[in-house]
């Protein structure tokens, strides 16, 4: 027995209209200063006065949200009393906006209680609209939230399946400007949410698709849009396939990648999708001896054909280090610009970070506590993974 | 041999497992706390059968059968039918995916439960080794 979550999903062009015909009397926007800044959420309130909808906006969520920075959210909305929540802006607006949502609606407990074991009871004040801004994150289509506890220095992956938007809208207008860095970064995160979602232990046939078609057009559209943020084809596209990713990897979970990546990016600040993308390739690697029908299948579907299953899990792993190269992502972590010293010092909390993510456990191989570390030093080098 | 799921011996057994396995005292070295498996009345099960552990850094202090709920007040509850605890130990059921299905109705710190996967998942793999008997 398990769920298939999705949202409403309204996409293309033009697809911020259907705001024009929302049923409801006010909306509290959940967004960033730069997202105002750049007058996405000025375009997002033309709508709203279209159908005649009052609205506060709510714009100091950070990159990477704190607990404090939800709590905050969570009594401008109690203050306003909204019946539809928006967020408007990337993964870490649409994960604050959640949770607003969910404190909004539950003030009784701490965002860390979110988990998927217990009913929230949501939908009784409001309703959730995603909005994305960026190419990666999916989380317009997932119940995931992910807070960062400034006090321990870790992420918490959390979320409930009622936790879901309502309406996706999914508008490539919102990201025809995005600038390089940001492009690369978060479709590399698309990426490692599709071949995470293919390949965990909870793969599933209704997500198998998804993730798939994500990947190809991932593979196919990622460097054109990252050389030229004007191809309309490819940003539309990207755009697509981070909501397909999310769908997919949304229902069947991620792995080794995303319990990596958000240990790094929690202790050295770095941004979520260049964190699971560059340990993608080793943890292909690492988990090869486990899943290397599932790699192959999606070697074969990007014609990267070996003998043994196995060596295709490793070719599939190079050819995500060659996109990576191609959008001048990191390969290592030594690349990212952290020193030998610090890396070794912080090494430890990475370790037991990684160990204790909720996306361990849906890895195809789960490593021992010592096995993290060797990914750990394997990924500062540079090394391909041979254990 | 077999031993028959419900008894005291099933239990103990189980203990024994958790306490020779190098991986559940790896991926449990940080947990504090004690649990109630209920397996609730199901077809020929006219009664909740009750088993007690007492987990702590990676090692099974104490496990038993519990005939008074009140007897203890463990941090965890997990209750399921006979079926469902079946599937789980017979790892056709992720506990996890159980608890997020609720199939298994879990009570307790749940944060506390989020931060141990591994150590959940090295708890069922100990449940595995154990020969079982389930009854009909």
């Amino acid at each position: 027995m398990w769920y298939f979550i999705s949202p409403e999903i309204v996409y293309g062009e033009d697809a911020l209209s259907r705001l024009d015909d929302l049923d409801g009397k006010r909306v509290l926007i959940v967004s960033d200063k730069q997202i105002a800044g750049i007058g996405f959420t000025d375009r997002v309130i033309e709508h709203l006065s279209q159908a005649g909808i009052d609205y506060q906006v709510y714009d100091e969520v950070e990159a990477e949200p704190s607990i404090e920075t939800v709590k905050k959210g969570a009594e401008a909305a109690r203050t306003y009393e909204p019946d539809w929540i928006i967020g408007l802006g990337g993964g870490s607006v649409m994960d604050a906006a959640k949770a607003i949502w969910v404190l909004y609606e539950r003030p009784d407990i701490e965002p860390a209680e979110i988990n998927p074991f217990s009913p929230l009871g949501l939908r009784k004040k409001a309703r959730l609209i995603a909005i994305p801004t960026t190419s990666g994150t999916g989380s317009d289509c997932t119940w995931g939230i992910v807070l960062t506890d400034t006090s321990e220095n870790r992420k918490l992956a959390l979320g409930c399946r009622e936790a879901h938007a309502d309406i996706a809208i999914v508008d490539p207008l919102f990201v025809t400007g995005m600038p390089p860095q940001l492009t690369a970064d978060t479709g590399m995160d698309a990426l490692t949410h599709a071949i995470e979602g293919y390949t965990s232990n909870w793969k599933n046939d209704f997500c198998d698709g998804l993730c798939l078609k994500a990947i190809q057009l991932v593979f196919q559209y990622l460097p054109r849009a990252y050389n030229d943020g004007k191809d309309e084809e490819a940003r539309e596209k990207m755009h697509n396939a981070a909501s397909i990713a999310g769908l997919g990897f949304g229902n069947s979970m991620a792995g080794l990648a995303h319990s990596t990546g958000h240990s790094l990016g929690a202790v050295f600040h770095i941004p979520h999708g260049r964190t699971v993308g560059l340990f993608l390739p080793y943890t292909i690697e690492f988990t090869a001896v486990v899943a290397a029908d599932y790699y192959a299948e999606i070697a074969h579907l990007l014609k990267l054909e070996h003998m043994e299953a196995e060596q295709t899990a490793f070719s599939l792993a190079q050819a995500v280090r060659q996109l990576a190269r191609s959008i001048n992502q990191p390969l290592t972590i030594k690349d990212m610009g952290i020193s030998r010293n610090n890396f070794d010092n912080s090494l430890p909390k990475l370790v037991s970070n990684a160990d204790t993510d909720t996306q361990t456990v849906t890895s195809a191989r789960i490593p021992t506590a010592e096995e993290f570390e060797k990914l750990f030093r394997y990924a500062y080098d540079g090394k391909t993974v041979d254990f | 041999m077999a031993v028959k799921f419900l008894s005291e011996e099933w239990i103990k057994a189980l203990m024994q497992e958790l306490n020779e396995s190098e991986a559940y005292r790896e991926a449990a070295r940080d947990w504090e706390g004690d649990f109630y498996f209920i397996v609730e009345p199901e077809g020929n099960i006219k009664e909740k059968v009750i088993y007690y552990m007492d987990l702590w850094h990676g090692e099974c202090r104490s496990a038993c059968v519990i005939t008074d709920e009140k007897e203890k007040n463990p941090a965890f509850r997990i209750s399921a039918p006979l079926s469902k605890w079946r599937r789980v130990i017979e790892k056709k059921l992720d506990p996890i995916q159980g608890m997020v299905t609720r199939q298994l109705k879990l009570q307790g710190n749940l944060m506390k439960i989020m931060k141990a996967p591994k150590a959940a998942m090295e708890l069922v793999n100990c449940c595995t080794l154990v020969p079982t008997e389930f009854p009909e």
